[in-house]
């Protein structure tokens, strides 16, 4: 059993199987499918009433998801800790700014890739909740649901991603 | 539907910490925490992310489907419309290409050590949510509800049994992996 947890890799269908298993306890125990990019707007909301006050509950789109801990604030938590108690098992956990793949077409300056994650991680930031779901919600919760909304949105994702990575590593 | 359980606030949080640290490992375990094997899957040269989300949503939908027979869960389809889903999931997916991470992985990416998914990815997630809240009244006047069409499912579509729908996409899932192992993906 041990062996098995300090594993650097499971094989992707016993990882697939595993999330789906959970699905079912998640619906079963808290009636709420696995998402992630609500707690982002909660956290930002959060972060804005440290400097506005109250005020930002008053926010059209904080009255729909209010700045506050919920199940899938907790849940995006706990995925800290549990990638960190998986890759602390395995060994794998270490410190790094820039990923070998990025290195090695763009060199292994932090600051460049630093700015590039920033710039995509807004632009992901707006799109998850233009979108109302991320790659959690809607590509996993969602079609498994078989909702028409996470359909499109999980096609939309990987025209947008696959179309933005070939144009980034292909062109640049 | 447990709703005993479902409505006790302290223990909701802590069976969604409990689920979020399954999930954290599963996602660590399958690799997908890290930007070389989700850059890899956009670049269409490593499956593993579309591996693991098809066999996911086959086994949860299978599983979430039974117990909604059994009476034990209720579904919580999305609302879409071409103005929010396509647009948003577009710029979603620019956003994925130039990351390498998404809302989840990238918090397993930070459990893993990658500080550009801390300093960048997070902090990033976190100034884009913010912007959208700050647009989101305009928008949702001029184009989020263009081309609405609602919680709609497949089975409701197409108005049959949702074991019609069921089967033949976990059939289609299995296949297309078979597929994809054949042709050494």
């Amino acid at each position: 059993m041990m062996d098995w947890l300090a594993l650097k890799v499971w094989s992707p269908y016993v990882v697939g199987i595993g999330i789906g298993l959970l699905s079912c306890v998640t619906f079963l125990l808290s009636d709420k499918p696995i998402g992630c990019s609500t707690a982002f707007s909660r956290t930002s909301g959060m972060i804005e009433r440290l400097f506005r006050g109250g005020r930002v509950a008053e926010k059209a789109y904080y009255k729909k998801f209010a700045p506050e801990i919920d199940w899938e604030w907790m849940l995006v938590a706990g995925v800290i800790v549990g990638a960190f108690l998986s890759a602390s098992l395995s060994g794998a956990f270490h410190w790094e700014w820039v990923p070998s793949k990025w290195a090695a077409s763009f060199g292994d300056f932090p600051f460049t890739r630093w700015w590039v994650a920033l710039i995509g991680g807004m632009c992901m930031g707006i799109g998850a909740r233009w979108a109302g779901g991320c790659t959690s919600g809607h590509g996993i919760s969602g079609t498994l649901q078989l909702a028409l909304s996470s359909w499109l949105a999980v096609t939309c994702f990987f025209i947008g991603g696959v179309g933005t990575a070939m144009l980034i590593f292909k062109v640049f | 539907m447990l709703r005993a359980i479902h409505a006790q606030k302290g223990v909701q949080l802590g069976i969604g910490f409990a689920a979020g640290i399954f999930f954290g490992f599963l996602l660590q375990k399958g690799g997908v925490t890290t930007y070389d094997v989700i850059i890899g899957q956009l670049l269409l040269t490593d499956f593993t992310v579309v591996k693991i989300m098809l066999t996911a949503t086959a086994t949860g939908m299978v599983g979430v489907h039974f117990l909604r027979s059994l009476g034990l869960a209720e579904l919580h389809p999305k609302p879409g419309s071409l103005g929010s889903t396509a647009l948003g999931g577009l710029i979603f997916g620019v956003g994925f290409g130039i990351l390498g991470y998404c809302p989840g992985t990238v918090a397993g990416a930070v459990g893993q050590g990658s500080l550009d998914a801390l300093f960048g990815g997070v902090v990033g997630i976190l100034l884009g949510a913010g912007i959208f809240s700050e647009l989101f009244p305009k928008l949702n006047e001029i184009i989020l509800n263009k081309g609405h069409f609602g919680e709609i499912t497949w089975p409701q579509l197409l108005k049959v049994n949702h074991w019609a729908i069921v089967f033949p996409v976990g059939i289609g899932v299995i296949c297309l992996l078979y597929l994809l192992e054949k042709a050494g993906l």
